[in-house]
C-alpha cells in the first residue's frame, strides 16, 4: 500500500474521531436528562432513592472524562449502548432502521444523478443560447426549494389531488416515490449546477479546438472530449454531497412518516436519547467519511494524471 | 458522407490555382456594447506548398482571421463579409457539417499551446487515430498502424510507447510533434499553424519548425503561419502579411517586405524586433556608467538542491554558478525551461536558503539573513514578474499597488507617500490619470511600468527581472527595454537579467551567464559569449535565434 492510501485512511480515521468527540461533548452540553424524562413519572411512582439506582446503573453520574473513556472503548469493542427510551441495544435500533434510510438515500442519489445529467445534457445540446440560458437557471430553482415544503407540496399534488399514489397503506415502492424525489431535487442542483460550468469551461480549451479542427462535430466533442474531463472534478462534490443526503433524510422521512434513520433521529432528539443519537452521528460520519476515501482513492482509475508514473518521461 | 461537398479546382489550371484565397474578410464579435469588428477588409492569398505568413500583434485580428478560414470563431464571431475560397470553393456560408468534412482532411490545424491543446484523459494514440476515425480512414488494424507510422515520421522516439502514453507524461515540444503528426495525418492541403512555436523554448522551436518545413515539402502542403515574431516569420515565410488593428498594413514578398517596408508600422516592427534588430550601437562594456567601482552581486559556487516526494533523494536545481555584477551593470542569466535561471534568482532575492554557496548583495550575505534582517533586505534589491497581468492585485488601485511598498517600511506622512508615488509613476512614464484605476484598465505595457514602479518606490539598488518584457508584444517590449536604460542611467541601478531570450539579452545586458540544465556552461562579457561561444550548447542556442537567415526561399 503505497504511502498515500496509507496517509488518507489516517485522515479518515482523525475525521471520524474529531466526528464521535465533538459530538460528545455537544450531546453532555445539551440541557435536560433523558433519565428524568422517562422516570420522573409520577405514574411510576419512583422515590428520589430509586431514580439514583437508576442513574448510576447507566453510569450517568460519573465524571465526564471517564463517561467519554468509557464510550470510546465500548463503541471500539462494538458496543453502542442501550436507549434509555426504548430500552433495547442502539445496535439493534440502528440496524432496524437501516434498510428504508439505505434504500431511501441511494435512490435519492441516483435520482439526483440523473437529473442532474440530463440538464447538463440539455443545456450543453440545446442549440439555442435563450433555452440554454434557461435550463442553466433550473438549479437555482432547486437549490432554493425547502425539502419540507416540497415534501408537502408533493403529497398535496400527488396524493391528494391526482390520487396517484395511496397516502394510507402504500405499498413498499410507492412510500419510497414521494421521499425520493423529495430528496433528490435540491441534491441534483448544485451537481447540475457544477457539471454545467464544467461542460462550459472544458469546451474553451485549446484540446476541444483541436478535436474541432479534426473535423469532430459538436455532439462527437462533448461526448469524447467533454463528458469525462466535466465529471472529474465533480466526483469530489458528489461525495459531499453525501452528507446533504443523511441531513436530507432527517426531514424528508419526517415529512412522510417513515422509519428510518432520519426517524429515528428525531424521536431520539425529542426524547433527549443521547446514546442513540451518538450512535446515529458516528454511523454517519462514517458513512460520509468511507464515501469519501473511497471518491479519493477511485481518482486515479479515472485520471491518468494521478496514476504514479511510468516509463520515459524524456 | 462527401459526396456532395467534394472540393475540386474549378479550373485545370491547377498550378496557380491558390489553395486559399481569401477576399474582403470581415469578423466582428458581440460584445458587452453591441457588435464589433475586429478584421477588416482582409485580403491574401496562399499558394499550393507555400508558407504565408500573418504577422501582428496582440489584438491584431491575426488569430480571429486564421479561425475563420478554418471556421472555429468563438461562439460571439461573426463572419460579416468577404470570401473564403479553398482551392476555388467559397466556404463562408457553409453549414457546421460541410465544415466537418474537410477540417482534417483538407485543412488542419498546429495550435498554439501544446500543453493545452491535447486532451488529458485520453492517451496518445488514441487522440491521432481519432482524426483517421472522424474520416473514416481505415479498418482499426490500419489505423493503428497508421498512427504509428505518424509518430515516427514527426520524430517521437518510441512510438509504440508515445502511442499508449498519456500527454502530461511527454515533453513539450514532444506534444507539438503529436499534434504536428494530427495536422498532417490526412495529407490537408492547406495547415494553419496559429503561433505553433510560441509557447516552447527556443531550441526546440528551431526543431519543429524544421520539422513542419520539411513536412510541407514532402507533402506539398501550403501553410498560414501565424506569428507575432517577425523573426519567425522572416526565417520561414516566402510572403508576409503585416496586421495592425484588423488592417493589413503590407503585405509582399518576405524578402522585399524586409528589405524595402512601405508602411511606417513595419519599419518600426522591424526597426523593434531585437532578433532582427543590429547590434547595440554602443557596446554597453564602455559604457560610462560603470564608475563607481564594486560589485552590486556576487555568487561563489550556487548549489540549490530540492527534496522530491519527502525522499531523501533530491533534484539538484542549480549546480555551481558563481558570476559577479559590476555595480551600474546589467547582468543577463540565459537559459531554457528547466535550466536553473530562476531559481538562481530566488536565492540571490532571498527566496530560498542555497545548499550550498555564497551570495553577496550590495556587500550582505543573503544566506546568513533571518526574518527580519531578510524583511529589510527587500529595501535593497527587487523583483519584477514576468507575468503583468498576473502580478497586480487586480481589486487594488494603481496608487495602492505603488504605495503598498511604502507602507512595508518607512512610516512616511500620507502627503510624503502621496508625492513619492506620483514622482515614481511619472519616472516610468505613467500619466497621474492612472493612479486611480486598476490594473485591468492599462494595457500589457502600462502594467509592467506599474510593476516596475512598484520594485523602484524603496529606492532599491539591484532590481531583478525575471523574463519581465517576455510577455510584450515587440514594440512595447522595446518601449520597456528602452526606459530601463534609461532608469538605470539616471539611478545607476543594477540589474539582473533572466531570460530565454538571446536577442534582447544581447541588446540590454553588459555580461551574461548561460545555464543548461542547472549548469554554468558560458559566461563573461556578452559580445565575447556571442563571438566566441564556450560550449555546444551555446552555439546551439544562438543558432536557434530566429531572423538570422533572414530570406530563406527555395
Amino acid at each position: 500500500m503505497s504511502r498515500y492510501v496509507i496517509g488518507r485512511i489516517g485522515q479518515a480515521a482523525l475525521v471520524l474521531w474529531a466526528a464521535f468527540t465533538v459530538s460528545f461533548i455537544l450531546l453532555q452540553a445539551l440541557p435536560g436528562d433523558a433519565i428524568l424524562i422517562k422516570f420522573l413519572n409520577f405514574e411510576l411512582g419512583l422515590g428520589p432513592e430509586q431514580i439514583a439506582d437508576i442513574r448510576a446503573s447507566y453510569g450517568a453520574d460519573s465524571p465526564l472524562l471517564v463517561q467519554y473513556v468509557h464510550t470510546v472503548i465500548s463503541f471500539l469493542t462494538g458496543n453502542y449502548g442501550y436507549s434509555i427510551h426504548a430500552g433495547v441495544p442502539v445496535g439493534d435500533l440502528i440496524l432496524a432502521n437501516l434498510p428504508q434510510t439505505l434504500w431511501l438515500a441511494t435512490l435519492g442519489f441516483l435520482l439526483s444523478l440523473v437529473l442532474a445529467i440530463t440538464l447538463a445534457a440539455l443545456s450543453a445540446l440545446s442549440p439555442f443560447s435563450w433555452l440554454r440560458s434557461l435550463i442553466q437557471s433550473i438549479p437555482a430553482l432547486f437549490i432554493s426549494t425547502p425539502v419540507f415544503w416540497l415534501g408537502i407540496l408533493l403529497i398535496q399534488v400527488f396524493s391528494f389531488q391526482l390520487k396517484l399514489i395511496p397516502i394510507i397503506n402504500p405499498g413498499p415502492w410507492q412510500a419510497l416515490i414521494l421521499p425520493v424525489l423529495t430528496l433528490a431535487v435540491p441534491i441534483s442542483a448544485p451537481l447540475a449546477q457544477i457539471l454545467m460550468r464544467n461542460i462550459d469551461h472544458v469546451l474553451t480549451e485549446p484540446f476541444v479546438a483541436v478535436a474541432r479542427a479534426k473535423g469532430a462535430s459538436h455532439r462527437w466533442v462533448l461526448w469524447k472530449h467533454v463528458a469525462k474531463n466535466a465529471v472529474l472534478p465533480t466526483l469530489t462534490i458528489a461525495g459531499i454531497l453525501f452528507g446533504e443526503l443523511l441531513a436530507g433524510a432527517v426531514v424528508t422521512e419526517a415529512v412522510f412518516g417513515l422509519n428510518g434513520l432520519g426517524g429515528l433521529t428525531q424521536r431520539s432528539v425529542n426524547d433527549q436519547d443521547i446514546a442513540v443519537l451518538q450512535a446515529i452521528v458516528v454511523f454517519s460520519a462514517a458513512a460520509f467519511v468511507l464515501i469519501n476515501l473511497t471518491v479519493d482513492l477511485l481518482y486515479p482509475v479515472f485520471d491518468p494524471r494521478l496514476r504514479v508514473k511510468q516509463g520515459a518521461v524524456a | 458522407m462527401t459526396t456532395a461537398i467534394n472540393i475540386k479546382p474549378a479550373s485545370a489550371d491547377v498550378a496557380n490555382l491558390p489553395v486559399l484565397e481569401i477576399g474582403n474578410l470581415a469578423v466582428g464579435y458581440r460584445g458587452n456594447e453591441g457588435f464589433q469588428r475586429v478584421v477588416h477588409d482582409v485580403s491574401l492569398l496562399v499558394r499550393p506548398g507555400e508558407v504565408v505568413a500573418l504577422v501582428g500583434e496582440s489584438g491584431s485580428g491575426k488569430t480571429t482571421t486564421a479561425q475563420a478560414v478554418i471556421g472555429l470563431l468563438a461562439e460571439n464571431g461573426r463572419l460579416e463579409a468577404g470570401t473564403v475560397r479553398l482551392n476555388g470553393t467559397d466556404i463562408v456560408g457553409w453549414s457546421q457539417k460541410q465544415l466537418d468534412a474537410i477540417r482534417g482532411s483538407k485543412i488542419s490545424l498546429i495550435p498554439q499551446d501544446p500543453t493545452t491543446s491535447l486532451n488529458p484523459v485520453k492517451t496518445i494514440g488514441a487522440q491521432v487515430a481519432e482524426v483517421l476515425q472522424i474520416h473514416r480512414k481505415g479498418s482499426r488494424a490500419e489505423i493503428d498502424a497508421r498512427v504509428i507510422e505518424l509518430l515516427t515520421r514527426v520524430g517521437l522516439s518510441q512510438p509504440e510507447l508515445r502511442a499508449r502514453q498519456y500527454p502530461h507524461e511527454l515533453s513539450g515540444g514532444m506534444r507539438q510533434r503529436v499534434l504536428i503528426a494530427i495536422a498532417i495525418a490526412l495529407r490537408p492541403a492547406l495547415i494553419i499553424a496559429d503561433e505553433p512555436t510560441s509557447a516552447l523554448d527556443v531550441t526546440v522551436q528551431k526543431r519543429i519548425l524544421d520539422l513542419i518545413d520539411e513536412l510541407r515539402r514532402e507533402y506539398g502542403t501550403a501553410v498560414l503561419l501565424v506569428t507575432h515574431d517577425l523573426g519567425v516569420a522572416a526565417d520561414r515565410a516566402n510572403h508576409i502579411v503585416v496586421l495592425k488593428g484588423g488592417r493589413i498594413q503590407e503585405q509582399g514578398a518576405t524578402a522585399e517586405v524586409l528589405a524595402k517596408p512601405r508602411s511606417d508600422y513595419t519599419r518600426k516592427l522591424l526597426a523593434d524586433a531585437p532578433s532582427l534588430g543590429k547590434t547595440r550601437s554602443v557596446p554597453r562594456s564602455v559604457s560610462p556608467r560603470i564608475d563607481r567601482r564594486g560589485d552590486a552581486i556576487v555568487v561563489e559556487n550556487l548549489v540549490q538542491d530540492f527534496a522530491i516526494g519527502g525522499r531523501r533523494d533530491a533534484f539538484r536545481a542549480v549546480d555551481g554558478v558563481s558570476f559577479t555584477v559590476q555595480r551600474g551593470a546589467t547582468h543577463a542569466i540565459v537559459g531554457e525551461s528547466g535550466s536553473g535561471k530562476t531559481t538562481t534568482a530566488r536565492s540571490i532575492v532571498g527566496f530560498q536558503k542555497p545548499t550550498a554557496g555564497r551570495i553577496l548583495v550590495d556587500g550582505i550575505d543573503v544566506t546568513t539573513l533571518r526574518r527580519e534582517s531578510l524583511r529589510w533586505f527587500r529595501k535593497t534589491i527587487q523583483l519584477v514578474y514576468q507575468n503583468p497581468f498576473a502580478s497586480l492585485d487586480p481589486r487594488q488601485t494603481i496608487f495602492q499597488i505603488v504605495e503598498e511598498p511604502l507602507l512595508n517600511f518607512d512610516p512616511l506622512p500620507r502627503e510624503d507617500r502621496a508625492r513619492k508615488v506620483q514622482a515614481i509613476l511619472d519616472r516610468v512614464g505613467l500619466p497621474s490619470s492612472v493612479l486611480a484605476r486598476k490594473p485591468h484598465a492599462l494595457s500589457g505595457g502600462q502594467r509592467q511600468r506599474v510593476a516596475i514602479a512598484r520594485a523602484l518606490v524603496l529606492d532599491p539598488q539591484v532590481l531583478v527581472l525575471d523574463e519581465a518584457v517576455s510577455a510584450l508584444d515587440v514594440t512595447v517590449q522595446a518601449q520597456i527595454l528602452a526606459l530601463l536604460d534609461e532608469l538605470q542611467q539616471a539611478l545607476g541601478l543594477t540589474y539582473l537579467f533572466i531570460s530565454h531570450d538571446l536577442a534582447v539579452v544581447r541588446q540590454i545586458s553588459d555580461t551574461v551567464s548561460v545555464l543548461h540544465n542547472g549548469r554554468q556552461v558560458d559566461g563573461g562579457p556578452v559580445e565575447d559569449v556571442f563571438q566566441r561561444p564556450g560550449s555546444a550548447y551555446t552555439r546551439e542556442l544562438i543558432s536557434a535565434i530566429p531572423g538570422q537567415h533572414n530570406v530563406n526561399l527555395n
